[in-house]
């Protein structure tokens, strides 16, 4: 397997704060790699720093071999990351599909967008029945399916998916984690980090443990899942 | 969230209409409708209030009959109304575009205004010089001149953006307030010193009488009553209903004006979009420009003569407007310039009446009505919330 993603020795600040202390993580084609840990752990700034959405102060993110550490945030999105964050931020004042336009800010032709959009609403039906609403009318469960939607749009190489299933019924959890499969069958690799370990581990092959800033476990999933280390602090199994 | 919303934009339920239907109705009916509207409400309800003045002062002063010279003076007042609120509107969509997506109020709006007229001015000026101003078409000349005034204060807008708002975006608020300040004050004399180098004087006189298509005016019928209306007050209502369609549609008609829009909303997801936030903010200080250019050139013709200074009262008065309609809301632009107009309009003509009272004191109204806005309706007329679901 080819590596997609690589971080070598990322180290962030918040101001003062030192939030990521040298996080080294690899992503390869074709994958659903997850980063579980506590609140404040570093885990959706690992995300916002690939992105260019946060600076890095020193080391490195290799996308496909190419260094985009110092690349500005619509640069790195072009090259084929997507990046869905934190709290969906879907764009409230534009309908669902002038929200799905944007996604596919790069992307000339008009017909490819309209077949792209009709993907989507595959993945989505619910979207559909919304196309004419405006993102802020929608409830947590159907902006998260427009902010996924809204990612693919781009049709990225490596989708970065940040607590998807935040804020959502139970019932609407198992559907995301059903889509985001989907997703990844269809050939789209996958950077996922989760507040619910236990569903993330299920679906993912790898997972990272992080802990203030550094990664302190990296096992295929199967064994984080099994480790009983792992289990009592990030599982809630006691 | 205040924010450059669907602006003058129909309803999203046009988008169940086939396609070229909903083109007609979403960028030319719904927006124009909107217009006559604002209008025609902005002008019933003061004209409800001037009567209403009127039986509560029926005689202000021995022999003067309000009621009389109201019903005399109504239309003209309202046609001056109205060409002076798009004058307004205008200006203040400058305000508006760039507060909707920077959070920020560009105090140098007023002398972007200002350059425009002053522009405006140096190209009629100079085609007068050449001898060549009267073979010119007035449509021709009219456009010419409004879209190099549009042109360069556009740009400027742009370069000022780059120089003096850009360097201070993480600094807190009051820093670039106080920037745009000082750029203000530094327009202001570079124009001044400009023109007194080069002309010798700083107060600029359009050529307009050398064209008496512009400075003759029309006599229209109103039932009894004949008001004079100059045809600069036509060209500049036709003008900014032309710049007005022309910016509704390119504000949710196009892929640009929907970036515009995302970023206004959320600059960080739309940079997640692979949208180039900082082109998208330049183009919006573009077009808030090249407003404030178009109107200021309108604003020079229709009132013949431009200094320096000629910024300030138009300037703070469409910034009135803007937050009366609601700041950052496009439409809210529209009808608070047009209120604004209509209602200075109204007191012009009803405060001579008053002893001791005059046409001097029309501005006191004016920045009345900002700071009751400010006290009671921060969000304007306009400014309501949809709310995010987190």
């Amino acid at each position: 397997m080819a590596t997609l993603l690589e971080l070598k020795n990322l180290h962030t600040y918040y101001g003062q704060i030192h939030a990521l202390k040298g996080i080294d993580l690899t992503v390869n084609e074709g994958e659903i790699v997850t980063l579980v840990g506590a609140n404040g752990a570093g885990k959706s700034t690992t995300l916002r720093t690939i992105s260019g959405i946060v600076r890095a102060r020193s080391g490195q993110v290799l996308f496909n071999g190419q260094d985009v550490t110092q690349m500005q945030p619509h640069d790195i999105a072009r090259m084929g990351i997507g990046h869905v964050p934190e709290g969906r931020r879907i764009f409230p004042q534009l309908t669902v599909h002038e929200n799905l336009e944007i996604g596919a800010w790069n992307v000339k032709s008009k017909k490819d967008i309209e077949e792209r959009i009709e993907h989507v609403f595959q993945l989505f039906p619910r979207l559909k029945e919304r196309i004419t609403q405006l993102g802020g009318t929608l409830s947590g469960g159907e902006q998260q399916m427009l902010a996924i939607g809204r990612a693919l749009m781009a049709m990225p190489r490596v989708l970065l998916l940040d607590e998807p299933s935040m804020g959502l019924a139970p019932v609407l959890v198992e559907g995301i984690f059903e889509i985001i499969q989907r997703i990844n069958e269809q050939g789209t690799t996958i950077l996922l980090v989760e507040q619910n370990a236990l569903m993330a581990l299920e679906v993912a092959q790898r997972g990272y443990v992080l802990q203030t800033g550094k990664v302190v476990l990296h096992a295929p999933a199967r064994d984080l899942l099994a480790d009983e280390a792992v289990r009592k602090a990030y599982l809630g199994a006691h | 969230m205040a924010s450059v919303s669907r602006g003058l934009a129909a309803p999203s339920w046009s988008l169940r209409l086939p396609p070229a239907v909903r083109w007609v109705y979403d960028y030319l009916l719904y927006p124009i409708g909107q217009m006559l509207v604002f209008i025609i409400g902005a002008a019933v309800v003061l004209t409800l209030l001037a009567y209403l003045l009127a039986a509560l002062v029926p005689e202000p002063r021995p022999n003067i009959i309000l009621a009389d010279q109201i019903s005399r003076q109504l239309p003209g007042m309202i046609i001056s109304g109205i060409s002076i609120g798009f004058v307004y509107a205008m200006i203040a969509l400058g305000y508006t575009l760039v507060y909707g997506v920077l959070k920020f109020i560009n105090f140098a709006h007023s002398e972007i205004f200002m350059v425009g007229s002053v522009v405006g001015f140096e190209i009629m000026r100079r085609i007068a010089d050449s001898g060549t101003l009267q073979q010119w078409n007035p449509v021709v000349l009219i456009v010419t001149v409004v879209l190099v005034s549009m042109l360069v204060s556009g740009l400027l807008a742009v370069l000022i953006e780059r120089i003096a708002y850009r360097p201070l975006r993480g600094a807190p608020r009051l820093v670039p307030l106080i920037s745009a300040i000082g750029i203000s004050f530094f327009l202001i004399d570079f124009v001044r010193a400009t023109e007194a180098i080069t002309r010798n004087d700083f107060n600029l006189r359009y050529p307009t009488d050398q064209l008496p298509w512009l400075t003759q005016s029309v006599a229209l019928q109103f039932g009894t009553t004949t008001v004079n209306v100059k045809p600069t007050s036509f060209i500049v209502v036709g003008g900014a209903v032309l710049t007005l369609l022309a910016l509704n549609y390119f504000v949710n008609g196009t892929k640009l004006g929907r970036g515009i829009r995302a970023v206004a909303q959320d600059q960080t997801t739309a940079a997640l979009m692979g949208i180039n936030v900082n082109f998208m903010i330049s183009l919006t200080f573009f077009v808030g420009g090249a407003f404030g250019g178009a109107a200021g050139s309108l604003f020079g013709m229709n009132v013949g003569t431009v200094t320096p200074y000629v910024g300030f009262i138009p300037g703070i008065k469409a910034f009135t407007a803007a937050v009366l309609g609601g700041i950052g809301n496009i439409t809210g632009a529209l009808l608070g310039g047009l209120t604004l107009g209509l209602v200075e309009a109204f007191l012009n003509g009803v405060l001579v009446y008053f002893p001791a009272l005059g046409q001097r004191y029309t501005d006191i109204f004016a920045f009345s009505v900002l700071i009751l806005i400010l006290i009671f309706r921060p969000s304007g007329l306009l400014g309501e919330r949809v709310d995010e679901k987190v």
